[in-house]
């Protein structure tokens, strides 16, 4: 009788069991806490902690090479890089380009805002990790999970899982992060400027722009090509008019799809021993800054096109030149409304917002050619 | 007599005034989805609600006029 109960003991994962594991379903469960009653971002983060709490339930094999289900969910949809583009491809088919096509200066805003990745590069080159590691925490700054998770596979993968959750957070954080930087940099006048479309924009510029921004892109960014393509596509889609479902498709039921398979899979990366570790500690910090600091650069530079251009523009959309799509621009929106209920910064901003997402993946594209 | 024109583009998911109701400006007269988010749309003048243009699911862009205000 003893004996039987020990044997079922050794059987069971318990004897495997370790502090290590039992910190991690304590950050689980606070990510569950802050997924199910803060709300923040619980599409993604829910299937994420869920994905760290059995990832650390040891003997399980989930996330074992060759066999376990998550495993192969990790190895077909995110080694093989299949589920970042596909995201792309959904958020390709949400994104209306007409505000940026009618005023394409607004498309520099996006480039300014990729300063804090550079930066944090430097920064964490300096910190002590490697090339690769200080590349993939760099595109934190873009605030682009898919990207973030690209590059990581590509480059760094052992940090995916932590870079991943730094990504998201500050995702979700971007209405805490953005507005007391971006109220600090502009005088209440400035956030009142109420912007007008500068012209009305031809269905036939909307179609070709993806075409277009393709091949331009691409051809001289070529490691870019699966998430830009995908992105120009999903667009392509929406625009042209004639393959609603495909778009509806693409925009709803793929992305909510892979959406699951992306959260349950880089959440099951942070296992006890890649993730307790100090240098995830400075992940989140680095992350931060980097994000930080491409608010402050996004805004700057749009009070700085102010001095020169006739008709101003509202520096506010400059913070969305970070690439969380459409958070960082519904930041903008609100923010400007605030200041003037009349205000309708949203598509305004979807303009750098979308630059900040090229810039981002064109980013990634550079890391990844020079460093791969 | 004015004329309420949708600020951008978007799909209307509810209407928070019917015709006949007095607003003011800077009330909300409608809510519109965009890229997966609810926009409030103000008023921009006061006055009578004399006629809305859409109804609740309809698509809206630019510049369409969305309610004629009196």
């Amino acid at each position: 009788m003893f004996e039987t109960i020990r044997q079922i003991f050794i059987m069971s994962g318990l004897e495997e069991l370790t502090a290590g594991h039992l910190v991690m379903w304590l950050i689980a469960a606070g990510l569950f806490y802050l997924a199910i009653k803060k709300q923040y971002e619980p599409l993604l983060l829910l299937p994420i902690a869920f994905g760290i709490l059995i990832t650390n339930i040891p003997v399980t094999g989930l996330m074992e090479e060759g066999h376990g289900l998550i495993w192969r969910f990790y190895h077909y949809g995110i080694d093989w890089e299949v589920i970042p583009p596909l995201i792309f491809l959904g958020l390709g088919a949400l994104t209306d380009f007409g505000p940026v096509i009618a005023n394409p200066k607004t498309l520099l805003l996006g480039a300014g805002a990729q300063v804090g990745v550079y930066i944090t590069f430097f920064a964490a080159l300096l910190l002590g990790f490697d090339v690769t590691e200080a590349a993939t925490i760099g595109i934190i700054g873009g605030a682009d999970g898919p990207t973030t998770i690209y590059v990581g596979s590509k480059l760094a993968p052992h940090l995916i899982g932590a870079t991943a959750v730094a990504a998201y957070s500050y995702m979700a954080l971007v209405p805490i992060i953005q507005p007391p930087i971006m109220k600090a940099l502009t005088t209440e006048n400035e956030r009142k400027i109420k912007m007008t479309r500068l012209r009305p924009v031809s269905k036939l510029e909307k179609i070709l722009f993806p075409i277009v921004t393709t091949v331009v892109i691409t051809l001289i960014v070529p490691d870019s090509a699966a998430l830009m393509s995908m992105f120009m596509l999903g667009n392509l889609f929406r625009e042209a008019g004639v393959v609603k479902r495909l778009t509806e498709a693409a925009q709803n039921e793929l992305m909510n799809i892979v959406t699951i398979f992306l959260g349950i899979s880089v959440g099951a990366t942070m296992t006890a021993e890649n993730f307790l570790h100090p240098k995830v500690i400075f992940i989140f910090i680095l992350g931060l800054v980097a994000f930080a600091i491409s608010t402050v650069c996004g805004v700057l530079l749009a009070k700085l096109m102010n001095l020169f251009l006739k008709q101003k523009i509202n520096p506010l959309i400059g913070a969305a030149g970070v690439s969380a799509v459409p958070m960082a621009a519904r930041v903008v929106h609100k923010v400007g409304s605030e200041a003037n209920r009349q205000n309708y910064l949203l598509m305004f901003a979807m303009g750098p917002n979308v630059a900040g997402v090229i810039g981002t993946v064109v980013a990634a594209g550079i890391f990844i050619s020079l460093l791969q | 007599m004015g004329k309420l024109l949708a600020p951008m583009v978007g799909k209307v998911i509810d209407i928070k005034v019917k015709e006949g109701d007095t607003i003011n400006v800077d009330d909300v007269v409608m809510v519109v989805e965009s890229m997966k988010m609810e926009t409030p749309i103000y008023a921009t003048e006061s006055g009578t609600v004399k006629e809305l243009k859409v109804n609740v699911g309809d698509s809206i862009n630019e510049e369409d006029v969305i309610a004629i205000i009196e």
